[in-house]
């Protein structure tokens, strides 16, 4: 595992994208900094990080779009096979160099706090809470984009996707409000995913006949559900856009809440994408 | 050393691998030896844990690869058909990467290093990228990765394709040079290769292994094609009659009459001289004479060809063999 994870650091390094990334990330906070603590004279750091949180769109999937999708390409994912190391410890190799790049940067953003605290009141508690909350987050979806780079070969197809589910999980909440809350829309919002479900399964196992075997009960517990009781449908699909948010979690941190279920949320996310991309990279060893 | 037993493998209802049981000991070269789609890259990739079976089992020195795949992998140096290496690297820091990962550490990482890049023959480009590497040079690279970690078993697939000539006797003479301290098993479509390296040949063909044999046991099957091939002045006719007397002539086949005679002999006994000496005796004192007499040997080439070809249906497509 500490082969792996070495060896990833090496090639970050060693090409612009841990660099690119770092830039990026410290040059959206410094501006936010800027905008926040300099221009308006505000003294919470935390507002930056809530400001630059949108960032991650597009420095996560720099990061992890080639993580797998290379190995692939290359052919280098069977001298990964052929190794005696699991998976398992490939992936969390993988992860642990992620996380190591994404941590460089944030070492010195931690600085900030500090620096304005010199010349004024700052609350650090809330500052490195949410700081805390900001790494959190982007570790969950540091997770996400490296699952998704382990369904394609193609790095800019893996980019283009990781880009599009942080946008959306980003405005979720947003979205979230213009969906309509009515019963019969979310019954049959929740019945689409369900077959999308099914069609994931297909895509990720080639087999059809788990797909429907995941894809039809879900459905079906959807229409039996719809009618016995409609009234349980009502507003459903909006709250559950919003409770999926995992930037909506990190506003509560910026409000000063330390919230622990925010931080078993993110570590769940991360190991449930974690747990995926396993799962993904042993699949394509059974066909 | 590798017992395969039963392993059979299905891509999706096309079927690559149709049981195939062998035992693999320990100090030999083995050949792989089947045309294109045959199987052999997919049993390959099984055997290293690269790949699942769909039914099977394989045990590298009792080990099951699916259950103890840490103490498997470990005796096992695979390089696949596309040497599996990271281009932006140079030699020296991928060979650092796959040795860590194989558990090597420290002045014993550096010494095996120094070791394979030296019985590979890499130390001049050690430092370059390997994206800037010949394919010569790749494909050492890749043996290089397979010997690390002193693997008893190294195993390669199709590793002299797409070189050129004299980069295949350079791999060649590798390749029996690593037979010398390991067991090897290799592939290869090109059945002199594997003729002049291997101590044992097993040949796939169809997704099923067709023969099992040293070179020389597989030839020795095919004596029973030995021809003898003559020309005489006798008529067709007479010369069924003389050789109606010669007890070890089996088959007579006339393959032209004018001018002269032209016919070849097959006898079912091994001894293809024991048949010419009797064909020669015969003609002695039948006033005819022998114009021409030629053995002609049945050779491996036969054997193959035979075996992996059924008429009207060649080989599977080559594109159905994926690889893992």
């Amino acid at each position: 595992m500490l082969a792996v994870c070495k060896h990833e650091l090496r090639m970050y390094f060693q090409t612009l994208t841990a660099y690119v990334f770092g830039a990026f990330l410290l040059v959206v906070v410094g501006i936010g900094a800027m905008l926040y603590n300099l221009q308006a004279a505000v003294s919470n750091f935390e507002y930056v990080l809530s400001f630059s949180s949108l960032v991650f769109a597009v420095i996560v999937p720099i990061l992890t779009m080639r993580t797998l999708a290379e190995e692939r390409r290359q052919r280098t994912d069977q001298l990964l096979y052929s190794l005696p190391i699991s998976t398992l410890q490939v992936i969390l190799g993988k992860y642990l160099a992620l996380l190591a790049v994404f941590l460089a940067p944030l070492c010195l953003i931690a600085v900030y706090p500090l620096v304005f605290a010199q010349f004024g009141e700052v609350y650090l508690p809330t500052s490195y809470g949410s700081l805390l909350a900001f790494f959190l987050l982007g570790a969950a979806l540091l997770a996400v984009g490296l699952f998704l780079s382990s369904l394609t070969e193609n790095q800019g197809f893996a980019a283009g996707l990781s880009v599009a589910v942080i946008l959306f999980n980003y405005y979720s909440v947003t979205l979230s409000e213009y969906v309509t809350a009515t019963a019969q829309a979310s019954a049959l919002a929740l019945f689409v995913l369900a077959a999308g479900a099914g069609l994931l399964v297909k895509a990720l196992t080639r087999s059809e006949n788990l797909a429907i075997a995941v894809g039809l009960p879900l459905m079906a517990a959807v229409v039996i559900v719809y009618f016995l009781d409609a009234g349980l449908f009502e507003g459903l699909l909006p709250d559950i856009m919003s409770a999926l948010s995992l930037f909506e979690r990190l506003n509560v941190f910026v409000n000063g809440v330390f919230d622990l279920t925010a931080v078993v949320f993110y570590l769940s996310v991360a190991a449930f994408f974690l747990f995926l991309s396993v799962q993904s990279l042993e699949k394509r060893r059974y066909n | 050393m590798i017992e395969v037993e039963h392993l059979t493998k299905y891509y999706g209802s096309f079927l690559a691998v149709d049981d195939i049981s062998f035992t693999i000991e320990d100090g030999h070269v083995y050949g792989f030896l089947g045309p294109n789609g045959a199987g052999k890259s997919t049993t390959m990739n099984i055997i290293t844990g690269c790949l699942s079976a769909t039914a099977g089992r394989v045990r590298i020195d009792g080990h099951d690869i699916y259950e103890e795949p840490d103490k498997a992998k470990r005796l096992i140096g695979y390089l696949p058909e596309h040497p599996p290496l990271y281009l932006n690297e140079s030699p020296r820091e991928y060979l650092r990467f796959v040795g860590e990962a194989k558990g090597l550490r420290g002045e014993e990482l550096q010494r095996q290093i120094a070791e394979v890049v030296e019985k590979t023959g890499i130390a001049a480009v050690q430092n370059r990228r390997i994206a800037a590497l010949s394919k010569g040079y790749r494909q050492r690279v890749g043996i290089a990765q397979a010997l690390l970690g002193n693997p008893r078993v190294i195993i390669l697939d199709e590793p002299t394709v797409g070189l050129d000539p004299l980069q295949i006797i350079e791999i060649r003479d590798l390749i029996r040079e690593l037979g010398k301290t390991h067991t090897v098993i290799f592939s290869s479509h090109i059945l002199s290769e594997v003729q002049a390296i291997c101590d044992e040949i097993l040949m796939i063909a169809k997704g099923r292994l067709a023969a099992f044999d040293t070179p020389e046991n597989l030839e020795k099957e095919l004596l029973a094609r030995n021809e003898l091939r003559l020309t005489t002045d006798a008529a067709p006719g007479e010369l069924r009659a003389l050789l109606a007397g010669v007890e070890a002539a089996d088959t007579l086949t006339v393959e032209s009459e004018t001018p002269y005679t032209v016919a070849s002999v097959r006898t079912k006994g091994a001894d293809i001289y024991a048949l010419s000496r009797a064909v020669f005796l015969a003609f002695a004192g039948s006033g005819h004479v022998l114009l021409e007499l030629s053995l002609k040997k049945g050779t491996l080439e036969d054997v193959f060809i035979e075996l992996t070809e059924t008429p009207g249906k060649p080989g599977a497509p080559e594109a159905e063999e994926k690889e893992g």
